[in-house]
């Protein structure tokens, strides 16, 4: 009975510490934008209708786009591009944010010296002005994208994790730890990394929104995700004009970022109000 | 104005210049990487080598790249930043009433903006945890974390196709009474102002209830100092820094926003100059625009740097 | 009602408020009483809801708190019932507050005067220059250096003891009828806390003043009450004058308080000052610490530690005092190699010490532990206890799993915790408990000589003297030695054998522990010795009448290597202390003393034979 009642507990969201809650919600996206086009009805560059924005029908639940695309095969596809891109580069900007963070807590000072000003370089661009730039330079492939957003975000990961790490690399069990002479490896890892993990994972999920809102506002503008591919910010592009019908090939897309984002922001904030 | 105030005062700015630099090696770097070079594009591909040969040299594009970086430079400093490769017009020529029409919208945005963001974050943070508090908060979070030309979109659609209150598109040529000015410019300045709003209320309240929750505004409650002195006279002098930092982060905000509004409402400012130029591959403007962006922000977070700096006893040095 | 009780405050109930909705008592049915012109002390450890009485007599109470029950009168007025203008009108005019920590309670953004003359402003109680004459007299009567020109400072430019008292000055600008003091001196130095200690006394005497002394030390009570409430987790535990409170508690928690603030000195005898080298554990010979560039010689040009020479005879414990910023942790951290030092040598167990710990072997590392200040920050809070300990186990002996889990047991039994605490995390430990686990992670290495770095300066007085207890057990059974760092000199006769005495960086005394207050001594151990509060009445006016000069701020470090004290020293000799290095004294107990004087004019305080005047302070 009483075995019953903590797994019931368990499952209440109240219940769960706020990382658990951001895993959970991060996910369930991953999950959707892995498998979902594998249960798209058609594929996602197909005219099926002669109807462009079709309203909802058993044929094609969520309607037609612009030129008579399925668009829930569409929003399936644009779900995967949006969260596997803005994935990949949060972990790319937080992988590299963090091991620098940490690693210049205890290099020589002329390492961090330039490591940091590096960072401020980066962050004196606004970001959408710097992924324009280096989208100028590079071009709009998938890969560019990736490590555009990734760049765009290091130094903000950057500072995040070097501010934690300082400020645990002063506790006093790392001194008792070094004065043990444990090596360095040991130290960061077991002694530090498990007590940033909280801010650390507030910090990821941050950048996943920053990463997120500037994808989409690139392929909004036709900077970023290029055709046939498409992603959440392309799809309302290009079915732009069916604001004027309140299409939902327009409306939907918009509530996805929007359920996606604020969702995560929410559970976030949630978690840093306590 | 003292000695060590001077000294921290032109570390800063010292920083900001270092920035500076960074950037312009940046811009130019990034636009050298440009791949396939631009004579090529420029002609298309049925020209002549000798043609190529020709505009390359034209373009100093024959030069070793420092040389080019210095020339790019100089001719930066003399307020010459080249000619368009599409339209083979200045540079300077090109951005001169493009910039007019962003600083219009940007200076229109930041007027609203600013005065609005103080007095709500500031009510959100002394009626902390009220319900007006948790709705702005609700609302704030809502806006920062949907993507700018969301909000543009879903205003055009409310404001112009479903009420019809004001044009869809900026076109300033055609204004030609007060009351036409202001209709223009509401939409983007509205969605602009909103969404630079939302992320100044969040930093001020933040630093707020920072502020708010020192133990000298205990002691000054406890000195029996009336809410208002205790707002102006305690609270005030240490909210200067920090907000004016917040401020000057919200403005990249803005200059963000601005590339896309620019966009949707096809108001003809340096951002959308700038996508286009993006598109179109046009290196010079690219470099420009980008540079002048870059500068205004640079120095907006420099000058609120120096505000803090000087806005505390210690760094004063008083 | 009698006008003759000041404070009068019934049933007192406050409750703080959960984030779930649900309420936890922190001040439970308190009744007290002042009459006019009296103190009362509020005694009790940390979160026994000190602080929240003291501020409610204000009508305030912290965000988070409501007064869900009882009556407040202070001066006539019913605080409970008063509107928030009413308040408004009797805080900082009827009664005012002085705050633990000035350092925070001052806004960084305003000058002193500002802030100090704010209460008679803001209350129409006088004009400016009214104010600003009475604040300066204020100053003057707090014993406050410049009082003409202190007050255009700004806080970030004024020491911890000046702040106190400028606080003071703030909360009697307004001659209001009672004023709330809470651990105004928790902060400082010994040598500090006395000086603004008898600024309170006087300031108060002379002007009749109601008062609230909130305070968890026995000894000032003594000295500046005339009345006490023991309190503890919120409710009274006993109350009366502070004669009887002292002098024969009934209550059992207040015997234990008294108890512990009156440790009794060592019984055991104290370990031979002059040991054969072969007898110490551990060696300093002029060990120079410090940062910036370096000298023609190759040192450093700023230095937190100078010719430190120091010996801890093996199975002994050398205490080391010093006021805040002398450079005790600094001596803990070069020992331990945490921190390498640029000349002089260490020694220990008859080998040289490598100045990096990296450089150690890991025999020398087991066998030198080391015991950090806070126990909030020493262990890891993402270990379990019983990983902690066993890390070390792992690490120097290299025990695992049974073995090692059977040893952190037995490590819990030596230093009397339950063997339930190996699953536990940190933050579920009391502060006691953390630094008994601080303790047994340091034994677990089986050490020679541990480090204890202020071990018991944040632990409340009972627990802190069942920690020292803790200490003499496992020596007496382990044969350990222990280097003692404190500010607290009680601890040090109840633990140590010897004691070095660390000013600005420099040992200026070594000696037996139990002669500190007898025999030759530096002008400072004296003056550190005599600023220790007694538990008894009256000590304050004599340890005042006994002292010379009025200490100063400690001085910027002079670095013409004359002596460090000298800007503070009662026999200062201007022309020969100042300049030159100072001369060490070898006694015939072995104890060394560094200074000018000679071991005669040390052995009388004051002064050497009084028929010879004291050199003129003023040089
Ligand atoms: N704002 C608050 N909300 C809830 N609990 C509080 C609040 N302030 C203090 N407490 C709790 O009340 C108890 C007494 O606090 P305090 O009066 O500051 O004690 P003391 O001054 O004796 O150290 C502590 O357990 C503390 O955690
Ligand atoms: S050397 Fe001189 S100044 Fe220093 S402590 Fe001795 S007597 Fe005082
Ligand atoms: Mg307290």
């Amino acid at each position: 009975m009483s075995g019953m009642a903590t797994g019931l507990r368990a499952l209440r969201l109240s219940a769960l510490t706020p990382a658990q809650r951001v895993m959970g919600l991060f996910g369930f996206w991953l999950v959707l934008a892995v498998c979902g086009p594998f249960f798209a009805p058609y594929a996602p560059g197909q005219i099926i209708d002669t109807e462009v924005f079709a309203p909802l029908s058993h044929r094609h639940w969520l309607g037609t786009d612009y030129l008579g695309r399925d668009l829930g095969s569409r929003l399936l596809y644009a779900v995967r591009y949006t969260v596997l891109i803005c994935t990949l580069s949060t972990a790319f900007s937080c992988g590299c944010g963090v091991l620098l963070g940490i690693a210049t807590t205890a290099t020589p000072a002329w390492v961090e010296q330039i490591a940091g000003r590096l960072m401020d370089g980066i962050l004196s661009i606004p970001s959408l002005l710097c992924a324009l730039l280096v989208i100028a330079a590079f071009g709009d492939s998938l890969l560019a994208l990736v490590l555009t957003l990734g760049v765009i975000y290091t130094p903000g990961a950057y500072r995040t994790s070097r501010a934690l790490a300082l400020r645990i690399a002063r506790m006093d069990y790392i001194t008792v730890a070094v004065a043990r002479g444990e090596g360095a490896l040991f130290i960061i890892w077991r002694e530090i990394l498990p007590n940033m993990r909280g801010p650390l994972l507030a910090d990821v999920g941050l950048r996943f929104i920053y990463a997120v809102l500037l994808l989409s506002n690139l392929s909004f503008l036709g900077l970023g995700v290029q055709p046939p591919l498409v992603d959440l910010g392309s799809l309302v592009r290009e079915n732009v004009l069916g604001l004027v019908y309140g299409s939902g090939a327009v409306i939907l897309p918009t509530i996805v970022i929007g359920v996606l984002t604020v969702g995560i922001n929410l559970v976030l904030d949630g978690t840093s109000r306590r | 104005m003292n000695a060590r105030l001077a000294r921290l005062v032109l570390r800063r700015i010292g920083a900001a210049l270092c920035s500076l630099l960074f950037v312009v090696v940046a811009i130019f770097a990034l636009t050298a990487a440009l791949p396939g070079d631009v004579a090529d594009m420029l002609l298309g591909q049925n020209a002549t080598p000798d043609a190529t040969q020709a505009l390359r040299h034209a373009l100093h594009l024959d030069q070793p790249l420092w040389l080019r970086f210095m020339h790019w430079c100089g001719g930066m400093l003399h307020g010459n930043a080249g000619n368009s490769l599409l339209t083979g017009r200045p540079v300077s020529e090109m951005l001169a009433p493009r910039l007019y029409n962003s600083l219009l919208l940007a200076g229109a945005t930041t007027l609203v903006a600013v005065p609005l963001a103080l007095v709500l974050g500031l009510a959100c943070a002394t009626w902390r945890d009220s319900v007006f508090d948790r709705v702005m908060t609700v609302l704030t979070l809502g806006i920062v974390s949907v993507p700018a030309f969301l909000i543009a979109t879903v205003s055009v659609f409310v404001f112009a196709v479903q009420f019809r209150v004001v044009p869809a598109l900026s076109d300033i040529r055609s204004i030609h009474s007060v009351g036409q000015f202001f209709l223009t410019f509401a939409m983007p300045v509205a969605t602009l102002a909103s969404i630079t709003m939302a992320q100044m209320i969040r930093m001020i309240r933040a630093c707020m209830i920072d502020v708010f929750s020192a133990p000298y505004m205990e002691m000054a409650v406890i000195k029996g100092v009336p809410p208002i002195r205790i707002m102006l006279h305690h609270a005030l002098p240490n909210a200067i820094g920090p907000v004016a930092n917040a401020i000057a982060l919200s403005l990249s905000s803005l200059l963000g926003g601005v590339v896309v509004i620019e966009t949707i409402f096809n108001y003809p400012g340096l951002a959308q100059l700038m996508v286009d130029s993006v598109m179109s591959r046009d290196v010079p403007i690219i470099q420009a625009c980008t540079l002048l962006f870059c500068m205004t922000y640079l120095f907006l977070t420099t000058l609120a740097d120096i505000v803090a700096l000087a806005s505390v006893p210690k760094g004063r040095g008083a | 009602m009698s006008r003759a009780h000041m404070i009068s405050v019934r049933n007192l109930d406050i409750v703080g408020h959960r984030p779930d909705g649900g309420t936890v008592p922190i001040v439970r049915d308190v009744s007290l009483e002042v009459r006019e012109g009296q103190m009362l002390a509020l005694i009790g450890e940390s979160g026994s809801g000190k602080t929240t009485i003291a501020l409610s007599l204000l009508g305030h109470v912290r965000p988070g708190c409501t007064i869900s029950g009882g009556q407040i009168t202070v001066a006539g007025h019913d605080v409970t019932s008063m509107t928030r203008h009413e308040l408004r009108g009797f805080r900082g005019r009827t009664i005012s507050y002085v705050a633990q920590n000035a350092g925070t309670a001052f806004n960084p953004a305003l000058s002193i005067a500002q802030q100090v003359i704010e209460p008679a402003r803001v209350h129409w109680a006088m004009t400016r220059q009214q104010a600003e004459r009475k604040m300066i007299d204020l100053f003057r009567a707090l014993a406050l250096p410049e009082p003409e020109t202190i007050g255009a400072r700004y806080p970030y430019q004024l020491s911890g003891g000046q702040l106190q008292r400028l606080m003071a000055a703030m909360a009697l600008i307004t001659d209001p009828e009672i004023v709330v003091f809470d651990e105004p001196t928790t902060a400082l130095d010994v040598t500090t806390q006395i000086e603004v200690l008898a600024a309170f006394r006087t300031v108060l005497a002379d002007r009749g003043i109601t008062g609230v002394y909130v305070t968890h030390d026995l000894a000032i009570v003594a000295q500046i009450a005339d009345h006490a409430v023991v309190l503890r987790h919120g409710q009274v535990r006993e109350s009366g004058t502070v004669a009887r409170i002292l002098g024969n508690p009934q209550d059992e928690y207040t015997r234990e308080l008294v108890a512990a603030c009156r440790i009794p000195p060592r019984a055991t005898p104290c370990a031979p000052m002059a040991s054969a080298r072969e007898d110490r554990v551990l060696d300093l010979s002029d060990v120079i610490v410090g940062y910036g560039n370096r000298t023609a010689e190759g040192l450093p040009e700023r230095r937190i530690l100078d010719h430190i020479s120091l010996s801890v005879p093996r199975g002994s414990t050398l205490g080391i005092i010093g006021e805040s910023g002398c450079g005790k942790s600094t001596l803990a951290r070069t020992i331990s190699g945490l921190q390498p030092w640029a000349a002089g040598q260490v020694v220990f167990r008859g080998q040289a010490l490598a100045p990096a710990v990296a450089d150690r072997t890991r025999e020398q590392r087991r066998r030198l532990q080391i015991v950090a200040q806070n126990a909030d920050l020493v262990l890891n809070p993402a270990w379990r206890i019983g990983a902690t300990i066993e890390r070390v186990l792992t690490f120097f002996h290299g025990m695992k799993g049974a073995e090692a889990r059977a040893e952190a047991m037995r490590l819990l039994d030596m230093v009397r915790l339950p063997h339930a605490l190996l699953e536990r995390y940190p933050a579920e430990l009391s502060g006691g408990q953390k630094q008994r686990v601080n303790f047994a992670r340091a034994l677990a290495a089986r050490p020679d000589l541990v480090l204890c770095d202020e071990i018991t300066a944040a632990l409340d007085p009972v627990v802190a003297a069942a920690i020292l207890e803790l200490m003499a057990e496992l020596q007496e059974t382990l044969g350990i030695s222990y280097i003692f760092i404190t500010h607290d000199l009680h601890a040090v006769r109840a633990v140590c054998d010897q004691v070095a005495v660390l000013y600005a960086g420099h040992v200026v005394e070594q000696c037996d522990s139990q002669s500190l207050t007898a025999g030759a001594h530096h002008p400072y151990t004296r003056l550190l010795v005599s600023s220790v509060p007694e538990m008894r009445a009256g000590w304050l006016a004599d340890a005042m009448a006994l002292r010379h000069a009025e200490g100063a701020p400690a001085a910027q470090r002079r670095t013409d290597g004359g002596c460090q004290f000298f800007s503070r020293c009662d026999m200062r000799m201007p022309g020969q202390c100042d300049r030159g290095p100072v001369p060490v004294h070898t006694l015939p107990d072995g104890a060394r003393i560094a200074c000018y004087r000679s071991c005669a004019d040390l052995a009388f305080p004051g002064g050497v034979a009084p028929a010879v005047p004291l050199p003129s302070y003023e040089s």
